[in-house]
């Protein structure tokens, strides 16, 4: 999968407000990791389905602390659509649930 | 967007404040960077146990599997570097503790289920489903070092749990080296990263500070008195596992050769270091020579008195009375040496006769290497206190052995000593083990239970990695109808007691039957051949010496039948004097114990009779139902009390239900009567205990009590009225004596004892306010597993349209019905309210603290639908006293929440 697999093509840039972002099951670690550098405006939404996703890693989990982190100080907000209870029980387990929001 | 709300969680406290604020006693005595280094090694077992937990059980055998493989391929290796780096034990012995740390572990737990659904217990309605932990703290022994990292390893990937290790720190090279090869075949076969660590260096400060982490959610602590004692003092789970002092009883009846031949191999293996292995045997005088013979053929060496005192004084430190650790784990030969002892080089163990056990006796301690304290004992009792004392003397919770073939020897012992594992004719340190000489679960940790300080006697195994979630689901109690034998009703059924014919009957009467010709009557269809006596009592409830005289009387005759006629205080004495009769011994005070279960009663009515009797049961009233009910009550006026008793084998053999014997009842007895039984229909109805069974009973009796009661009370000489009542009578108590009664009966029997009311009047001036309250939404619900829902109310309403009430809703039929009941009881002239009894109000009000208590303490409301509230029985008196009409039909359930 290339980067621009990760942009739903019907929806606008990641700069902008109310992006979409697929999560590739595969390789979620990096997926997150490149969300993350698109993720360079100061403020906006972002969703990121993870309907493909079964489950995750520990890289995943970094990933997730990093992508928490860093729109915490932008106030960017991020939701998380599709996740599985599996995936949400680890959020939980990892204090991350709450810094998120999610999408049904 | 559309976004869920976000779950409020609790903020993350740095671990350095928690280290501050918790009672670690030098938190701060950590650098940061070694704070640091700790977080970090918790965070990333903190991430692996969370991301484990999406682990399937195929992922979870699957790198079992593999880290048993690298466990076992590496056994030798880690033996080796164990031995040369701690110079405690065997290296041979230690690679058999590392195999069966993986091979036997993984045997016992390669097909069980630890993740999801683990166990099902189908005939109960439970489920256990797995919950893992998260991150454990692992701290391990010198003794034993890297087989109990293996095992802990396969327990915690078995449980999808991260461990932290901190090893013994003379054995932190050989852990260390365990802990890599486990976490790379884990790692390799997809196991999480980070989900085995060992600290890289080892700081006391370093548990402490782990062992007060937030994030550490078990310690499992195998090791010294000092590890185990600050995994239980932090506060987190523990599980901590530590010294041991295993008493041996060598019984005379025990296979010499075999057992002397298990203790040397127990006591030798790992030279000793082994917790679970001998410290002191304990011989029967009998054997005492052949024993200590025994073992110095097959190379023990038995010290003699100087040798003993030296030994001890080289082994044992003088202040402590510990051992000391320079033994631990050595050979004989060189313990001999240190002791200044010449012994053959080839010596495998020191054997040390001792005449006691105590400080007095240095060597009764534990001796974690292959010196072994002897006892000769006098007697199967002086050895079993000495094993007691030895047990006391630090061995507490841990393991002990008997060597015997005596199994009243093997009880007495297992009872006498105070151990997790009792080993039976198989060697201490091995079969402790289990799974080897036993069936006993493999495990490396010794659970010692509570005198040992520990919250476990088990084998440690991977059922404590896990938290285990009961799944219960709802489970309907079995329910139960239960009716006499045989019921014979309507007009001369009493022309049935004849048969089968009696040898002996005694008829229980009062005197007024005798008067009236009831009793001739009965006598008339007795068989021809039958020996009949009567025995007059009084017309009351019946009292202890009142049931004494009956039963002298059964006896006299040698009865083998009793006939009770008379109303609800006859039939209830001549069961009394059954029972009292079939079983001499049963103490009716024991028996009279308050239940709340029929079922789950504690105290069990007598099944052995020595003699047998048919009781047949005549009612001549037309309300208790007692000829087919399981209760009696036996007055006992010198204590000033009531003794009710209740179990089905009270229930008569026989009921005759023949209106031949309640036409000549007067108007007033008839209409008490007949409300008591409409009471007992309408209670039974919705009595928590009900069921279709008793429903179909309870409904047929309030319709007919509808129909029949006031012709029978206007028209006494109605025979079809005066049937179908005394029909409604046993239907009715057909049904309560399977469902019960409710709060109507617990407040009529307070009220009527005070008042000297009767008890259908009683009933009849609380009944329309008790239907009103327990058609409402109830203040507290009873907890009733076999209904679906609160049902009492619709119950009601199901009534009022079998008795043809009308209405539209629930409320309306509701309110119907208590206006019906309002009518039936007017029509019988029954007394409006409790004060047109004549009770005034300052008396009542006086009263009411006395009524309330024992209303609450009676056992009938604990059926009632609504679990009533002391205050609303005050509101129930309140409203009775009133008097009828001022109860309304309350909402119903729906409507008031609406």
């Amino acid at each position: 999968m290339t980067r621009t697999d990760l942009c739903d093509t019907n929806m606008s840039d990641a700069k902008t407000n109310g992006v979409f972002l697929k999560i590739d099951g595969g390789r979620v670690a990096e997926s997150l990791r490149e969300v993350l550098q698109k993720l360079d405006s100061p403020q906006g939404e972002a969703v990121l389905d993870f309907t493909a996703v079964r489950r995750v890693d520990a890289a995943a989990v970094q990933a997730l602390e990093d992508l928490a982190r860093v729109t915490a100080s932008r106030s960017t907000k991020i939701g998380l659509r599709g996740v599985n209870v599996e995936i949400y029980k680890v959020l939980k387990l990892m204090n991350l649930a709450r810094r998120f929001s999610f999408v049904n | 967007m559309s976004t869920s709300e976000a779950v409020q969680e609790p903020q993350a406290i740095p671990s350095a404040v928690i280290a501050t604020k918790k009672a670690s006693p030098k938190p701060l005595a950590l650098k940061e960077d070694r704070i640091a280094y700790l977080d970090e090694l918790v965070g990333r077992a903190r991430t692996a146990a969370a991301v484990f937990t999406q682990y399937s059980q195929e992922d979870v055998d699957r790198i079992v599997k593999a880290i048993v493989i690298a466990g076992l391929e590496q056994a030798q290796y880690l033996a080796r570097l164990a031995v040369e780096e701690t110079r405690l034990g065997v290296i041979e012995d230690k690679a058999v503790k590392n195999m069966v740390a993986t091979e036997f572990v993984y045997n016992y737990i390669k097909d069980k289920r630890t993740v999801g659904v683990i166990r099902e217990f189908p005939e109960r309605g439970i489920v256990e489903v797995a919950e893992p932990i998260g991150v454990i703290l692992s701290l391990t022994p010198i003794t034993n070092p890297t087989s109990t990292v293996l095992f802990k390893c396969i327990m915690a990937i078995k449980t999808r749990n991260a461990a932290i290790f901190s090893p013994h720190p003379n054995a932190w090279r050989s852990c260390s080296e365990a802990v890599r090869i486990m976490y790379e075949a884990a790692l390799k076969h997809g196991a999480p990263e980070g989900v085995f660590t060992c600290l890289e260096s080892h700081d006391l400060e370093d548990n402490n500070y782990l062992m007060h982490h937030k994030d550490i959610r078990l310690i499992d602590a195998t090791g010294g008195p000092g590890v185990v004692k600050a995994a239980y003092s932090s506060g987190k789970p523990a599980m901590g596992v530590g010294a041991g002092n295993t008493p041996v009883y060598f019984e005379k009846s025990a296979d010499l050769n075999m057992a002397v031949v298990d203790i040397i191999t127990s006591k030798t293996f790992d030279n000793g270091t082994v917790c679970a292995s001998e410290q002191t045997v304990v011989v029967d005088d009998e054997i005492y020579d052949a024993v200590l013979k025994k073992f110095a053929e097959l190379g023990a060496h038995v010290c003699n008195e100087k040798e003993t005192r030296q030994l001890a004084s080289t082994v044992i430190d003088p202040k402590t009375g510990f051992m000391q650790p320079m033994a631990v784990g050595q050979k004989a030969t060189d313990i001999a040496r240190f002791a200044g002892l010449t012994v053959p080089p080839k010596t495998k163990l020191l054997i040390a006769p001792i005449q006691g056990v105590g400080p007095d006796y240095p060597l009764s301690v534990e001796k974690l290497f292959p010196v072994l304290a002897v006892y000769r004992a006098k007697s199967v009792d002086d050895a079993l206190k000495v094993c007691v004392d030895i047990n006391h003397a630090g061995g507490l919770g841990h393991t002990a052995v008997v060597h015997s073939r005596d199994e009243e020897v093997i009880r007495r012992f297992s009872e006498a000593i105070n151990a997790g594992r009792i080993i039976v004719n198989s060697p201490g340190s091995v079969g402790a083990f289990g799974g080897v000489y036993n069936d006993m679960v493999p495990t490396f940790s010794f659970g010692c239970g509570t005198a040992g300080g520990n919250s476990t006697t088990d084998n440690v195994n991977i059922y404590h990695y896990l938290n285990l979630k009961r799944v219960a689901r709802r489970t309907p109690a079995h329910m139960w109808f239960r009716v006499p034998n045989q019921i014979y009703f309507n007009l001369n059924a009493v022309e049935n007691i004849g048969q089968p014919a009696s040898r002996s009957t005694v008829i229980v009467t009062t005197p007024a039957m005798e008067q009236i010709g009831h009793v001739d009557i009965v006598r008339r269809h007795l068989a021809p051949q039958t020996l009949v006596h009567i025995s007059i009592i009084p017309d009351a409830e019946p009292e202890a010496q009142v049931i004494a005289q009956g039963v002298e009387a059964l006896n006299l005759y040698k009865a083998d039948q009793i006939v009770a006629l008379g109303g609800g205080s006859v039939i209830d004495a001549a069961k009394i004097m059954k029972l009292k009769y079939e079983s001499p011994d049963a103490d009716l005070e024991e028996l009279a114990a308050p239940f709340m279960d029929i079922r789950k009663r504690v105290v069990d009515y007598p099944t052995e009779k020595t003699r047998h009797a048919r009781l047949i049961a005549i009612s001549t009233t037309s309300g208790t139902g007692s000829e087919v009910t399981p209760f009696a009550v036996l007055s006992d006026k010198a204590r000033g009390v009531k003794v009710t008793l209740a179990d089905y084998s009270l229930t008569p053999d026989v009921a005759i239900v023949d209106p031949q014997f309640v036409m000549s009842m007067p108007k007033t007895l008839t209409a008490d009567t007949g409300i008591d039984c409409l009471t007992h229909a309408l209670e039974a109805a919705v009595s928590i205990l009900s069921s279709p069974y008793t429903d179909s009973n309870a409904m047929q009796a309030i319709r007919l009590v509808f129909r029949y009661l006031p012709i029978a009370y206007e028209h006494p000489e109605n025979e079809e009225a005066r049937c179908m009542m005394h029909n409604a009578a046993c239907i009715a108590a057909i049904a309560f004596s399977n469902a019960a009664v409710g709060v109507n009966h617990a407040l009529a029997h307070a009220f009527g004892a005070r008042f000297g009311v009767t008890h259908g009047r009683a009933n009849a001036l609380l009944l329309p306010h008790v239907i009103a309250y327990n058609a409402a939404v109830p203040t507290k619900f009873m907890p009733s597993p076999n209904q679906r829902g609160y049902v009492a109310h619709k119950k009601y309403a199901l009534i009022s349209d079998l008795l043809g009430l009308g209405g539209d809703n629930t409320e309306e039929k509701v309110g119907n019905l208590i206006a019906a009941t309002e009518r039936l009881l007017d029509q019988l002239a029954i007394p409006r309210s409790i004060a047109e009894l004549g009770i005034s109000q300052d008396d009542f009000e006086r009263t009411m603290p006395e009524l309330v208590k024992i209303a609450f303490d009676d056992p009938s409301w604990r059926s009632n639908p609504r679990m009533p509230l002391v205050s609303e029985l005050v509101e129930l008196f309140w409203a009775a006293y009133q008097g009828r009409g001022t109860s309304k039909a309350a909402a119903t359930p729906q409507e008031q929440m609406a």
